[in-house]
């Protein structure tokens, strides 16, 4: 319950639609129970005692009262579906509000497929039990608890035979609900699984083609296939279990009546219009009893998405912005001051005693091998992350002092995986800033190598990307996030491998072009390729989180450090090479 | 303020999702044909047992309701007769224990029926994807490829499953409900079914507005995940560029226009129930009166007795079940129509590359390779190679270089056979690429490409992928010899150790060793490494390095690749350009010629000091 009362805020504020939907529910739980009873006085009091006269105030009563049903049932149901979506409503947009607030430190723990079904299964799961499941419970409660009261009324015998048969009906319900949804989970675990084989295997199409192992897939995929097949036959034959064993104890019920009642109805302890009215009521108390097992899941699984949902609403936003934090333009003097990083308690420092400092104009560049913290370093400048110790500064303030937008605004950022969205190609350039002219789009697209090959696409910067636009190379897809980063004219550039996919000749001119763009400014650049470092000002070698060395290419390249080794790696065969040649 | 609403339109476009494709179709005879015969292999033994064990069902309940109207309260209560009474509950309860087993096995066949099918249609797509060409995944969407196999197959299913059992259930219902109804008393069956045409109308045309409704609340929902999955995925884009408040503005946009057109479709959907009960009502009206009055008639006179009055009753009540499952049939119907025509469109999709059954065996393959005047294009502007003539001996390794674009990728995929060429022949051991089985061609020949493909699983059956019958010890054996073994066995489970696509337990330099150990393990005649090393920090590719000098030994290998070490090694180089093969030879033999491949390296070196 503590759950429902922690959502409170989502449903709460629209109470009036669920009281609404409530109120119009009493009527049509009412007139469905007078049906019968219409049923019972038109053989009982018109037919049988013959006073057809009376006919038409019937059929014009019946027809009121429908109507009147009719209007309470949209009612109810509208409004309890309004109720519904308004939550949906409200909670997607918190959600959203929220994942885009947390902090790089919680996405690395956590799974899009994870995320994506919490916003969208459990959001769905959470408005079933609002929308339908409380209505559906007072409503099966009230119809059972009048047509009891009814029956009661005609007759207490038959009523009790109903009920004798309502803890069977229970009981077979029970069982049916306690098997069905963990099958019915089993089916959607298996399509998932089925899924991800399909997904693997178009993903992976060049690996098995080029195996020439598409029989084997085949084979893997029948598994999987049958797999579901036959996690969905199990489900089926407990629903052929007790399906029919359920209606089956309805008819006893029903055959029964008419036994006991018929006898009745010949001793005259009955009306026959009382024992037809039966036939109906019987079948109000049945059904409902047969869907408790449904609403009562609900619940439960209201109550597990609930918590899910909090999950994501309760977590910590561990970079938050200061109180009093200061919106100021930025140079771009970044300065480190012995700091230490980590990203989990458990794991090793990420970054251990860094200090470096870096004013405006100034490259400085990153070497050392995967996870030696090149990319740490530049994610603390921007506050995707907090130091656990030491001083990180932006003109000689410490960033958590900047409005975060503020700081941001002013980093261009490529990161290491250039991902781009599912829109046009110029919306992805100035995806940091939508206010841009076209002039400077194409020119940060030109300043990029980008601009020719988008030319060459059939809708040049209107072509669109993503799942169902047009493919791009790796290269290409760096080259735009490049331009993307040139357009927020930043202070403070940080190239993580960004030009890895790139040719050399290409990424000679990148270069060339974001020298003159960086002017004035801080560059940081992430490579392994000692061509991309060599004119850095500086050059910070990462082994393990520490500096092992710092200094120019001209002092790291014959320092007889790890620079050097590498360097001759891949400058090793120039001379002999270039003799050859003579 | 004009300013101010400009703004958050803009922000509202910042986004495109395209959305899937027409839901619905016009109905198709040769098409439900043609999704019919995946019926046929079950039409002698689920089929029939499924359409028994409804009718079974189906009688039962159409004919209780006479006997407990016509001979109950006619017969035996009319005339208190209780031995009448005890045989007539005797015999109802037979008919609803026979109704009973009915139902088990109509529930059960019925799913037997449909999952068959359904696992044979998926199995029958997913076979025939296997054997297209490279050109038909070139031209389409992973995504698009998935959604068909999933959950276009998955939207039949329904209609294998309940809907063509429930088609002759509710026909038949239908008509025996009328018939009897005919039977009992003609004039109050007429008047009665006034009612049909308002249901048969609201059944299908109202039910079809409802449905449209909804299909715009599932295209905006589906917009919605698609954003919510990108913006996720996105997330440090977004945070880094700090346009959180703009995507904001953007799925608040997204958010309001899904409520309203979710409001509209709630407010049509309630509507639907209120509208089928007035229109029993109306049935009921129609009952009470005229019943009533046709009672008064007396039966002599052309009236009706009061046991017919109930079962009419009982039927009336009976009538809008069918019908409403017919019209949900009909609304099923023209969706599996547009989802048919998608699947079908995939199966009729021939392969390019079309493997000749009586084609010559290459399993005892040399990798002796040749290009006889070989011209290709992927489409019919751009001609990918000019005229290429090539002759690579069984065990030689050689290089192709030359800049992105220049054909080099091309060259190999036409080894492979993963195209055909446009002009001239691919040759391997004197064979025709054409006129070889393809299993056998493609058996002896591995690629490593620049980013392997690693299937979930764990690294042993990774790397078993190569050669699925090997054991344990030979792909450990394999895992050795390339240097793989270390950096597996540090693993937390050593080769049991699970990994994934997207995981991260695997750096991009021990991805390329287990697709190495995969090779070896294949045990080509042909190897061809595709920029195998491109995106590998320099102090793993030296370690490497060693790892391919083994895998190389003994056999054809097509090396393309930018960095010089690499390339040097070859026995024989060359350099392509637009398509055509400028120079050819080996390292030393190139460099004092002066030529391409001397500017190539000369120019890279020169950019180097540059920088």
């Amino acid at each position: 319950m503590n759950i429902f009362k922690k959502l409170k805020r989502f449903y709460w504020p629209y109470k009036k639609y669920f009281f609404t939907s409530l109120f119009f529910l009493f009527f049509v739980v009412a007139i469905t129970i007078v049906y019968p009873i219409v049923l019972q006085l038109t053989i009982d009091e018109v037919v049988l005692q013959e006073r057809y006269s009376l006919i038409p105030y019937i059929a014009a009563g019946f027809f009121f009262i429908m109507l009147i049903k009719g209007v309470s049932s949209f009612f109810h149901q509208y409004m309890g579906d309004l109720f519904g979506i308004t939550v949906v409503y409200k909670l997607r947009e918190a959600l959203y509000k929220k994942l885009q607030a947390l902090s790089f430190k919680y996405f690395d723990n956590a799974r899009t497929g994870d995320l994506m079904s919490r916003k969208t299964t459990d959001v769905e799961g959470f408005r079933n039990f609002i929308s339908f499941g409380i209505s559906d419970l007072i409503e099966i409660t009230l119809l059972i608890l009048l047509s009891l009261g009814v029956m009661f009324y005609y007759s207490t015998p038959l009523a009790l035979i109903t009920m004798a048969a309502m803890p069977f009906l229970a009981v077979v319900v029970y069982q049916f609900d306690k098997r069905v949804h963990p099958a019915f989970r089993g089916i959607r675990k298996s399509f998932g699984r089925l899924n991800t084989r399909v997904q693997e295997n178009i993903s992976g199409m060049n690996t098995v083609k080029s195996l020439s192992k598409e029989d084997f897939e085949v084979g893997r995929f029948s598994d999987s296939n049958d797999n579901y097949r036959q996690n969905y036959l199990f489900t089926a034959n407990i629903w052929s279990k007790y399906m029919p064993v359920m209606e089956f104890i309805g008819n006893a019920c029903v055959v029964l009546l008419l036994a006991y009642g018929g006898y009745l109805v010949i001793n005259n302890d009955l009306s026959l219009g009382a024992l037809v009215a039966f036939f109906s009521l019987v079948w109000y108390i049945m059904g409902p009893l047969m869907s408790l097992g449904f609403v009562i899941n609900m619940f439960s699984q209201a109550k597990a998405s609930g918590e899910r949902l909090l999950e994501i609403l309760e977590a910590r936003e561990d970079v938050t912005e200061k109180e009093g934090a200061i919106d100021t333009p930025i140079k771009g003097h970044v300065t480190f001051k012995h700091v230490w990083l980590t990203y989990t308690e458990d794991d090793d420092k990420a970054l251990k005693d860094i200090t470096f400092d870096a004013p405006p104009g100034k490259i400085i560049g990153l070497s050392g091998p995967t996870g030696s913290g090149k990319t740490s370093i530049t994610q603390l400048i921007p506050r995707f992350y907090e130091p656990e110790k030491g001083e990180v500064l932006v003109d000689g303030r410490p960033v958590d002092e900047y409005k975060l937008k503020t700081l941001r605004k002013h980093i261009g950022f490529v990161l290491q995986e250039s991902f781009l969205f599912s829109t046009t190609i110029r919306e992805n350039i100035r995806y940091g800033n939508p206010e841009i002219p076209e002039e400077r789009i194409i020119d940060a697209a030109k300043r990029a190598q980008a601009h020719d090959f988008i030319m060459e696409m059939p809708n040049g910067y209107d072509t669109m990307l993503g799942e169902r636009g047009m493919g791009l190379s790796g290269g290409q897809k760096q080259r735009i996030a490049i331009a993307r980063a040139i357009c927020i004219n930043p202070s403070i550039l940080v190239l993580d491998d960004a030009t890895s996919a790139v040719d050399m000749e290409t990424e000679f001119k990148i270069q060339q072009a974001l020298k003159e763009v960086m002017k004035g400014r801080t560059t940081f650049i992430i490579a392994h390729r000692i061509s991309s470092l060599k004119h850095a000002d500086e050059i910070l070698v990462l082994e393990d989180g520490e500096i092992v060395e710092r200094g120019t290419h001209e002092e790291l390249a014959h320092h007889n450090g790890p620079y050097e080794r590498i360097y001759n790696i891949q400058y090793q065969d120039r001379e002999q090479i270039m003799d050859t040649a003579t | 303020m004009a300013k101010q609403t400009s703004k958050e339109n803009r922000h509202l476009n910042r986004f495109y999702y395209t959305v899937d494709h027409a839901v619905e179709k016009p109905f198709n005879w040769k098409q439900m044909w043609r999704l019919l015969t995946y019926l046929k292999p079950y039409s002698k033994t689920y089929l029939p047992g499924a359409i028994i064990a409804m009718f079974i069902s189906t009688v039962v309940r159409l004919v209780v309701p006479i006997l407990i109207g016509k001979v109950v309260f006619d017969i035996v209560i009319a005339n208190e007769d209780m031995t009448m009474l005890t045989y007539m509950v005797i015999c109802i309860a037979i008919l609803y224990l026979l109704s009973y087993i009915g139902n088990v096995f109509r529930i059960k066949w019925v799913n037997i029926l449909g999952q068959n099918v359904i696992y044979d249609l998926r199995q029958h797509l997913f076979s025939h994807i296997q054997r297209l060409s490279h050109r038909f995944f070139d031209s389409r969407s992973g995504g698009s490829i998935i959604v068909r196999i999933m959950n276009d197959t998955n939207s039949l299913q329904e209609l294998f499953t309940n809907g063509i059992i429930n088609l002759l259930m509710d026909t038949v219902t239908l008509i025996g409900i009328v018939v009897i109804l005919l039977v009992l008393s003609p004039k109050l069956a007429l008047a009665i079914m006034v009612i049909l045409p308002i249901m048969f109308y609201i059944s299908t045309k109202l039910r079809r507005n409802i449905r449209r409704s909804w299909q715009d609340v599932r295209i905006q929902q589906s917009r919605l995940n698609s954003h919510l999955n990108e913006s996720i995925q996105g997330i440090r884009i977004t945070q880094s560029f700090s346009q959180e408040k703009e995507n904001e503005e953007y799925f608040d946009g997204v958010n309001t226009d899904n409520f309203k057109s979710w409001q509209i479709a709630e407010k049509k959907s309630a509507m639907f129930g209120p509208f089928v009960e007035m229109s029993n009502a109306l049935g009921t009206i129609i009952l009470i009166s005229y019943g009533a009055y046709l009672i008064l008639l007396g039966e002599t006179n052309g009236g009706i007795a009061i046991g017919t009055f109930v079962s009419f009753g009982f039927y009336v009540g009976m009538f809008w079940e069918p019908i409403s499952r017919l019209g949900q049939m009909y609304n099923q119907l023209l969706m599996a129509m547009s989802a048919s025509e998608r699947i079908f469109e995939f199966l009729d999709e021939q392969p390019n590359v079309v493997d000749k059954i009586d084609g010559a065996d290459l399993t005892d393959m040399k990798g002796h390779i040749e290009f006889d005047h070989v011209e290709f294009s992927y489409d019919e502007e751009r001609t990918a190679l000019h005229d290429i003539s090539l002759d690579i001996k069984a065990g030689e390794t050689i290089a192709l270089v030359g800049h992105t674009g220049s054909g080099k990728s091309t060259i190999a995929n036409l080894i492979s056979r993963f195209y055909d060429p446009t002009k001239g022949a691919v040759k391997i051991d004197g064979y025709d690429l054409r006129d070889v089985r393809l299993n056998s061609l493609r058996r002896g020949i591995s690629v490593v490409l620049q980013d392997t493909f690693i299937f979930s699983g764990n690294i042993m059956e990774n790397i078993r992928f190569g050669r699925p019958d090997a054991t344990n010890g030979e792909v450990i054996e394999a895992a050795k010899v390339v240097g793989a073994d270390d950096f597996i066995q540090r693993l937390a489970n050593g080769y049991e150790t699970e990994v994934e696509e997207r995981g991260n337990i695997l750096s991009a330099g021990e991805r390329q060793l287990l697709s190495f150990a995969r090779s070896l393990l294949a045990d080509p005649k042909i190897l061809i490494l595709d920029e195998a090393t491109a995106s590998i920090d320099t102090e793993t590719e030296v370690k490497i390095q060693a790892a391919l000098q083994r895998l190389l030994k003994g056999r054809t290998a097509i090396i393309i690749a930018h960095r010089l070490s690499t390339i040097r090694e070859s026995d024989n180089i060359f350099v392509l350009e637009n398509g055509k093969i400028l120079e050819s030879g080996s390292h030393d033999e190139l460099m004092q010629q002066h030529g391409a491949y001397f500017e190539l390296v000369k120019s890279q070196f020169q950019m180097l000091d540059a920088m």
